[in-house]
């Protein structure tokens, strides 16, 4: 197929303040193509794609949209010139419908014509394989609905060159594939696609060409058939690097939490978890799968004296014994072990259970967005001092030694967390809770939005504590993570556990065909 | 309780109901932009004294006044002067991006302390007993159809009253068409609800909320106007009503759900509650204050009620009371 260019950016310098975020970059968008633009957090890609959206300005170089030297100094000139961006966080209203959300800021008649608008976004639908209900409120949709709906806004504006900000990040596998299917039936009808994203199995399977950025810089391009993950990564990151999560199996395995039977409701009557119960061992990671919202956040949320859980059900503690290297930091337990239920969120925590959830918004739980990295951290620790005031120093340390540990990027510990990025958050929330020397270490999502390295740092973190003996549930999205990083996987479906299998022997396919189990035999039956 | 009592109490109702429609009116089509104003009371402060100053100034300096120009000056002066302290309060709010509580409150006092200054100076110059009176434009302010023709008792129920009656609830639903059915209004929506998706989506953010809130506060200001030319016919009160007014019609932009044609019954309601008290015998001054006190009682019961059901479409916009920046993150 004919691959005319779309977009061209000439040496393209974008800065904020001091900090440069794009450095002479030159790049070609194509027709007919779908080009993966890759690189770790803070590469810059968001940033330089943001600039084809009108929402930020570059101070150096030039953008040509077919041919033409063009000026986009507003997302209205950027609609004009074809271009429509699908962001990462969704641009939606919630009150309104998705007619009414894909028809805003357009011009046109005074009156609103809703009606010949819904018309026009199910003959789109039609064309491009979407299924949608322009009536539906946003507020009633999935998240994957959320990002159709986005979709679907852009083509409405006549747009011909696409650009997707990791749209992948809060999809399931199913759905993933589903918008890849769409993107190439767009692709088929010679729109350009720009797919921002930083996992490299989707970069080989949708994309036709890759664009790496790396620190900011441009690194290169290659056709995605001519390369390899392996490639990639190492252009992506610089220098070589091992793919594989290194798993050391820990001989001395002790029961640490024992959960039977745990059913929580939801606020609606409606079973959240049912029934479920399994074993978490110290030395042992244990890991949660399962499609988003089937019980992962409420399971956490129960075993951490967050959710009133139903009669019947329990959660037995057993403390480390004596000569493990981390027992004896905690309140002491009754050896035959101690039901956790019933206590408050203080008291399970001070036995030795942390839960690190990193929401969708990231700060949303456990850290404050406007305070530093030291008053968050005092967040765990205020009440052992003694006096009335606080005392700052050991907060300070604590603060300072995560910062160097793990490598947080902060201009100082005093800086409001919710001013880092994405990454550095993680860092912060998931350091703080290994600082508690758990015995009992909980986290979910510890990744979601991470780039490569960054994802290694954490799962060395967990390898370690697992190694000391801490008992680990891990709550992850992506299949290959869990398959190598965990030692047992834990199959959620519809709040029920589907399967518990070894994560050294289980395969891909196994896991996916539990995580949909119920759904399947519910709609058989 | 005879007849006469109960069309009494209904006519005070809907006069009652009249300033805080406007009142209400004005601060939805603000709110709906994303600027909580709480300084309603003070901006129909500003337009009952300004279309007062205006007209008294036409009458003291003509001998004999044309009731078009009185009503010409007094409306475009209640209108401009609220405007302005809608302009105000979103220079501060939108352009400085100040707190917006604190930026409505101030709003208060400030308009009850211009609107009393300048009505004091006012009744020192009306001279006399003291009292400033603008007979010829509450004139036309309080032509009704029914002093022409008399319709009997549904005459006196629907047609006795000022033209502001009704203008305030062809108003009511011109704003609800405005708001739900043309593209301005769904845009304005957008920018109250998800700014970042407004401008995102092209939509000019700043020009939204300023002319949202300029146009709304001198909606609010006619209150004040309604309030100085017909209900107390044209003079003035230094008794702080004007105020009291104002936070009825905040609490009926709650009671009415931001949707205008609910506030025309929620205001009649609230003037009704406000009044219900004529036709209970027996009653004391102080028990009085009793009955005033029922309408912010509904409005509470009305917000528990709402917030329980949680719909989603009975809620404050989303971004009520937020400054919105580009580029914070």
């Amino acid at each position: 197929m004919e691959h005319t260019t779309a977009i061209e950016l000439r040496h393209i310098t974008k800065r904020f303040g001091k900090v440069v975020a794009n450095d002479d970059i030159s790049l070609e968008i194509r027709r007919g193509e779908i080009l993966s633009l890759l690189g770790e957090n803070g590469s810059g890609k968001t940033t330089l794609m943001n600039m084809l959206a009108g929402i930020y300005f570059p101070d150096e170089g030039k953008i040509l949209v077919n041919g033409e030297p063009t000026t986009i100094a507003s997302p209205k000139d950027a609609f004009a010139c074809g271009i429509g961006m699908i962001h990462q966080h969704f641009k939606l209203v919630d009150v309104f419908t998705a007619a009414e959300n894909i028809v805003l800021g357009l011009d046109g008649e005074r009156r609103l014509d809703l009606k010949a608008a819904s018309a026009k976004i199910l003959e789109i639908s039609e064309k491009y394989g979407f299924s949608i209900d322009p009536n539906k409120k946003i507020y009633d949709m999935s998240v994957s609905e959320k990002q159709t709906v986005e979709i679907i806004k852009v083509l409405y504006r006549g747009a011909d060159i696409l650009i997707l900000d990791e749209p992948t990040a809060v999809l399931t596998p199913q759905e993933t594939d589903r918008l890849f299917d769409v993107m190439r039936n767009m692709k088929a009808d010679g729109k350009a696609l720009v797919i921002i994203t930083h996992k490299l199995h989707e970069v080989m399977d949708v994309s036709d060409r890759v664009a790496v950025l790396r620190k900011g810089r441009y690194i290169g391009d290659v056709a995605t058939c001519d390369t390899s993950p392996q490639k990639l990564t190492d252009m992506m990151v610089g220098h070589a690097v091992t793919l594989n999560i290194d798993r050391p199996l820990v001989e001395d395995r002790n029961l640490r939490l024992e959960v039977k039977d745990l059913t929580v409701l939801t606020p609606d009557g409606i079973k959240a978890l049912d029934h479920v119960s399994f074993d978490a061992y110290g030395g042992e990671i244990l890991g949660i799968a399962g499609i988003s919202g089937s019980g992962q956040k409420e399971l956490l949320e129960a075993i951490a004296g967050l959710r009133v859980t139903q009669p019947g059900s329990h959660v037995i503690y057993h403390p480390p014994a004596p000569d493990e290297p981390i027992a004896g930091q905690h309140v002491p337990v009754d050896k035959g072990g101690e039901e956790l239920l019933g206590k408050n969120p203080r008291q399970i925590h001070d036995i030795g259970v942390s839960m690190a959830f990193v929401p969708e918004d990231r700060l949303g739980m456990g850290l404050v967005g406007s305070m530093g990295m030291a008053d968050n951290m005092m967040l765990k620790t205020y009440r052992s001092g003694r006096g009335p005031l606080l005392d700052r120093k050991p907060p300070r340390q604590l603060a300072e030694r995560v910062k160097e540990e793990l490598d947080v990027l902060t201009p100082s510990i005093n800086t409001p967390v919710r001013r880092l990025s994405g990454g550095n958050v993680q860092k912060v929330l998931v350091g703080r809770e290994i600082a508690q020397n758990p015995s009992v270490l909980m986290t979910a999502y510890a990744v979601r939005g991470l780039d490569i390295n960054t994802s290694y740092t954490i799962y060395n973190l967990l390898t370690a504590q697992k190694l000391k003996g801490v008992a680990v549930i891990y709550v992850g999205e992506d299949l290959d993570v869990l398959l190598e990083l965990c030692d047992r996987i834990l199959v959620l479906c519809g709040g029920q556990v589907s399967g518990i299998v070894d994560g050294r022997s289980t395969t891909k396919e196994e896991v996916g065909l539990l995580m949909t189990r119920f759904v399947k035999e519910a709609k058989e039956a | 309780m005879s007849v006469d009592q109960i069309v009494q109490l209904i006519q005070s109702a809907i006069q009652f109901g009249t300033v805080i429609l406007f009142g209400a009116m004005g601060e939805i089509l603000t709110e709906k932009s994303g600027n909580l104003n709480l300084g309603v009371p003070g901006i129909m402060y500003l337009g009952g004294i300004a279309g007062l100053a205006a007209s008294f100034f036409y009458e003291f300096n003509n001998p004999d006044p044309s009731g078009f120009v009185c009503l010409v000056v007094s409306l475009l002066a209640a209108f401009a002067a609220s405007a302005l302290g809608g302009l105000l309060y979103s220079f501060l709010t939108i352009t400085l991006r100040a707190n917006q509580n604190v930026t409505g409150l101030t709003l208060t006092i400030f308009g009850g302390g211009v609107a009393n200054f300048f009505g004091g100076t006012l009744n020192s110059m009306a001279g006399g007993v003291g009292q400033i009176s603008v007979a010829a434009t509450s004139a036309v302010y309080r032509a009704s159809i029914h002093s022409v023709t008399d319709f009997g008792v549904v005459g006196r129920l629907l047609l006795n009253y000022g033209f502001m009656v009704y203008l305030a609830i062809v108003l009511a639903v011109v704003l609800q068409l405005f708001l739900n059915r043309t593209r301005m209004g769904l845009n304005l929506r957008s920018v109250g609800e998800n700014p970042a998706t407004a401008d995102a989506a092209g939509i000019n953010v700043s020009r939204n909320k300023y002319l949202a809130t300029c146009v709304g506060a001198g909606i609010s200001g006619l209150g004040g106007l309604y309030y100085t030319m017909d209900y107390i016919k044209g003079t003035w009160a230094n008794d702080g009503t004007i105020e009291s007014l104002g936070w009825l019609a905040v609490a009926l932009v709650i009671f009415a759900t931001w949707r205008t044609v609910n506030a025309i019954w929620g205001s009649y309601l609230f003037g009704l509650l406000f009044w219900v008290y004529l036709i209970i015998p027996g009653l004391g001054r102080r028990d009085t204050y009793l009955f005033n006190m029922l309408p912010y009682l509904v409005t509470i019961a009305v917000l528990i009620f709402v917030s329980l059901r949680n719909k989603k479409e009975n809620q404050p916009p989303a971004s009520l009371g937020l400054a919105y920046f580009r580029e914070e993150r």
